[in-house]
């Protein structure tokens, strides 16, 4: 898989930190792969929108990519509650199902962006640098220049 | 059944594939469903209900079901392993998902459910209300079917807005 300038937090310039929620292990397991390409770290993972909160409360992520079709609790029910909780939550929506209505549901309970499956590691890599926004930069791979986005 | 409704099928599972299996995929066939479907390899349903209602089973053969697992994973995966279910299903799930977004986005509503791993080797008749196609789709790495049943049961929403109120 391509490797991408690695993207760290900009106040420690550690990993930045993922939190994946998708109730098929194939689809976590290919985001995670992503997220390795991208310098990130998975720090936890979630198959369901309930889970999904209390991991959110236990590992407090950088970034949660969270799918939305899922059993027990679907994933704009997640987001509304962790953002409820944690209104700084940034929250990108990873689904198949892209038209507008889920994306508006999405979008007005607190996620940030949204992103089509199949996710293409270019597309992801520009949403999770725009949504670090100012708290993410970039690290020239083996080059230890730094950008700051 | 009418083509403008299993298009999009079509293009989100070439989509899908090309993404997936870094490789090109063909129609060779396409029949209608006469007899109960009988799965062919790995296969995943996945139910949607909403203005049209019915399923879409996205059936592999088993290399390349194990082809896409071993692409993801970086090492290689035998057929019958349940990673390689759990990859037909996140397939199904893309295909049908993409393929439905479209459809929503022409006006139809619908609902979607996650996708199940069809277990039994011969599924049930489609009702007489639905409409079964079968297309087949060759890769390098085997074949892909995909079995569209649905049935109609309002018009899309600026079908209904273009009728004039007496």
């Amino acid at each position: 898989m391509k490797q991408f300038e690695a993207l760290t937090r900009k106040k420690d310039r550690e990993p930045v930190r993922y939190l994946v929620v998708d109730d098929s292990v194939f689809a976590r397991k290919s985001l995670a792969k992503m997220i390795e390409s991208f310098g990130g770290q998975v720090i936890g993972e979630a198959g369901d929108g309930c889970t999904a909160i209390t991991e959110y409360a236990r590992t407090k992520p950088d970034i949660v990519l969270m799918d939305i079709t899922m059993p027990q609790m679907e994933g704009i029910e997640a987001v509304e509650r962790i953002v409820q909780e944690h209104p700084d939550a940034r929250i990108v929506m990873v689904s198949s199902v892209g038209y507008q209505d889920n994306i508006l549901a999405a979008l007005q309970k607190g996620a940030r962006h949204f992103v089509q499956k199949p996710v293409k590691p270019d597309a992801l890599y520009e949403i999770i640098r725009y949504v670090l926004n100012d708290d993410g930069v970039t690290a020239t791979v083996g080059a230890g220049e730094e950008k700051s986005r | 059944m009418r083509m403008d409704l299993i298009q999009p099928f079509i293009g989100s599972l070439d989509a899908v594939l090309a993404e997936m299996m870094k490789a090109p995929a063909k129609i060779v066939d396409l029949t209608m469903e006469v007899e109960g479907y009988r799965r062919k390899g790995t296969a995943a349903v996945v139910t949607f209900r909403g203005q049209i209602e019915g399923r879409v089973i996205l059936d592999m053969d088993p290399g390349a079901a194990a082809q896409v697992a071993s692409l993801l994973f970086g090492t290689d995966v035998a057929p019958d392993e349940a990673i390689v279910r759990e990859t037909v299903c996140e397939l199904a799930n893309m295909v049908i998902g993409n393929a439905v977004t479209q459809l929503n986005d022409g006006g139809f509503q619908f609902k979607v459910f996650p996708p199940e791993v069809v277990a039994q080797e011969q599924c049930a008749q489609t009702g007489k209300d639905s409409e079964a196609t079968i297309l087949c789709f060759e890769t390098p790495s085997g074949n892909v079917y995909l079995n569209i049943a649905m049935k109609y049961l309002q018009r899309r929403s600026r079908e209904r807005s273009a009728i004039p109120v007496a």
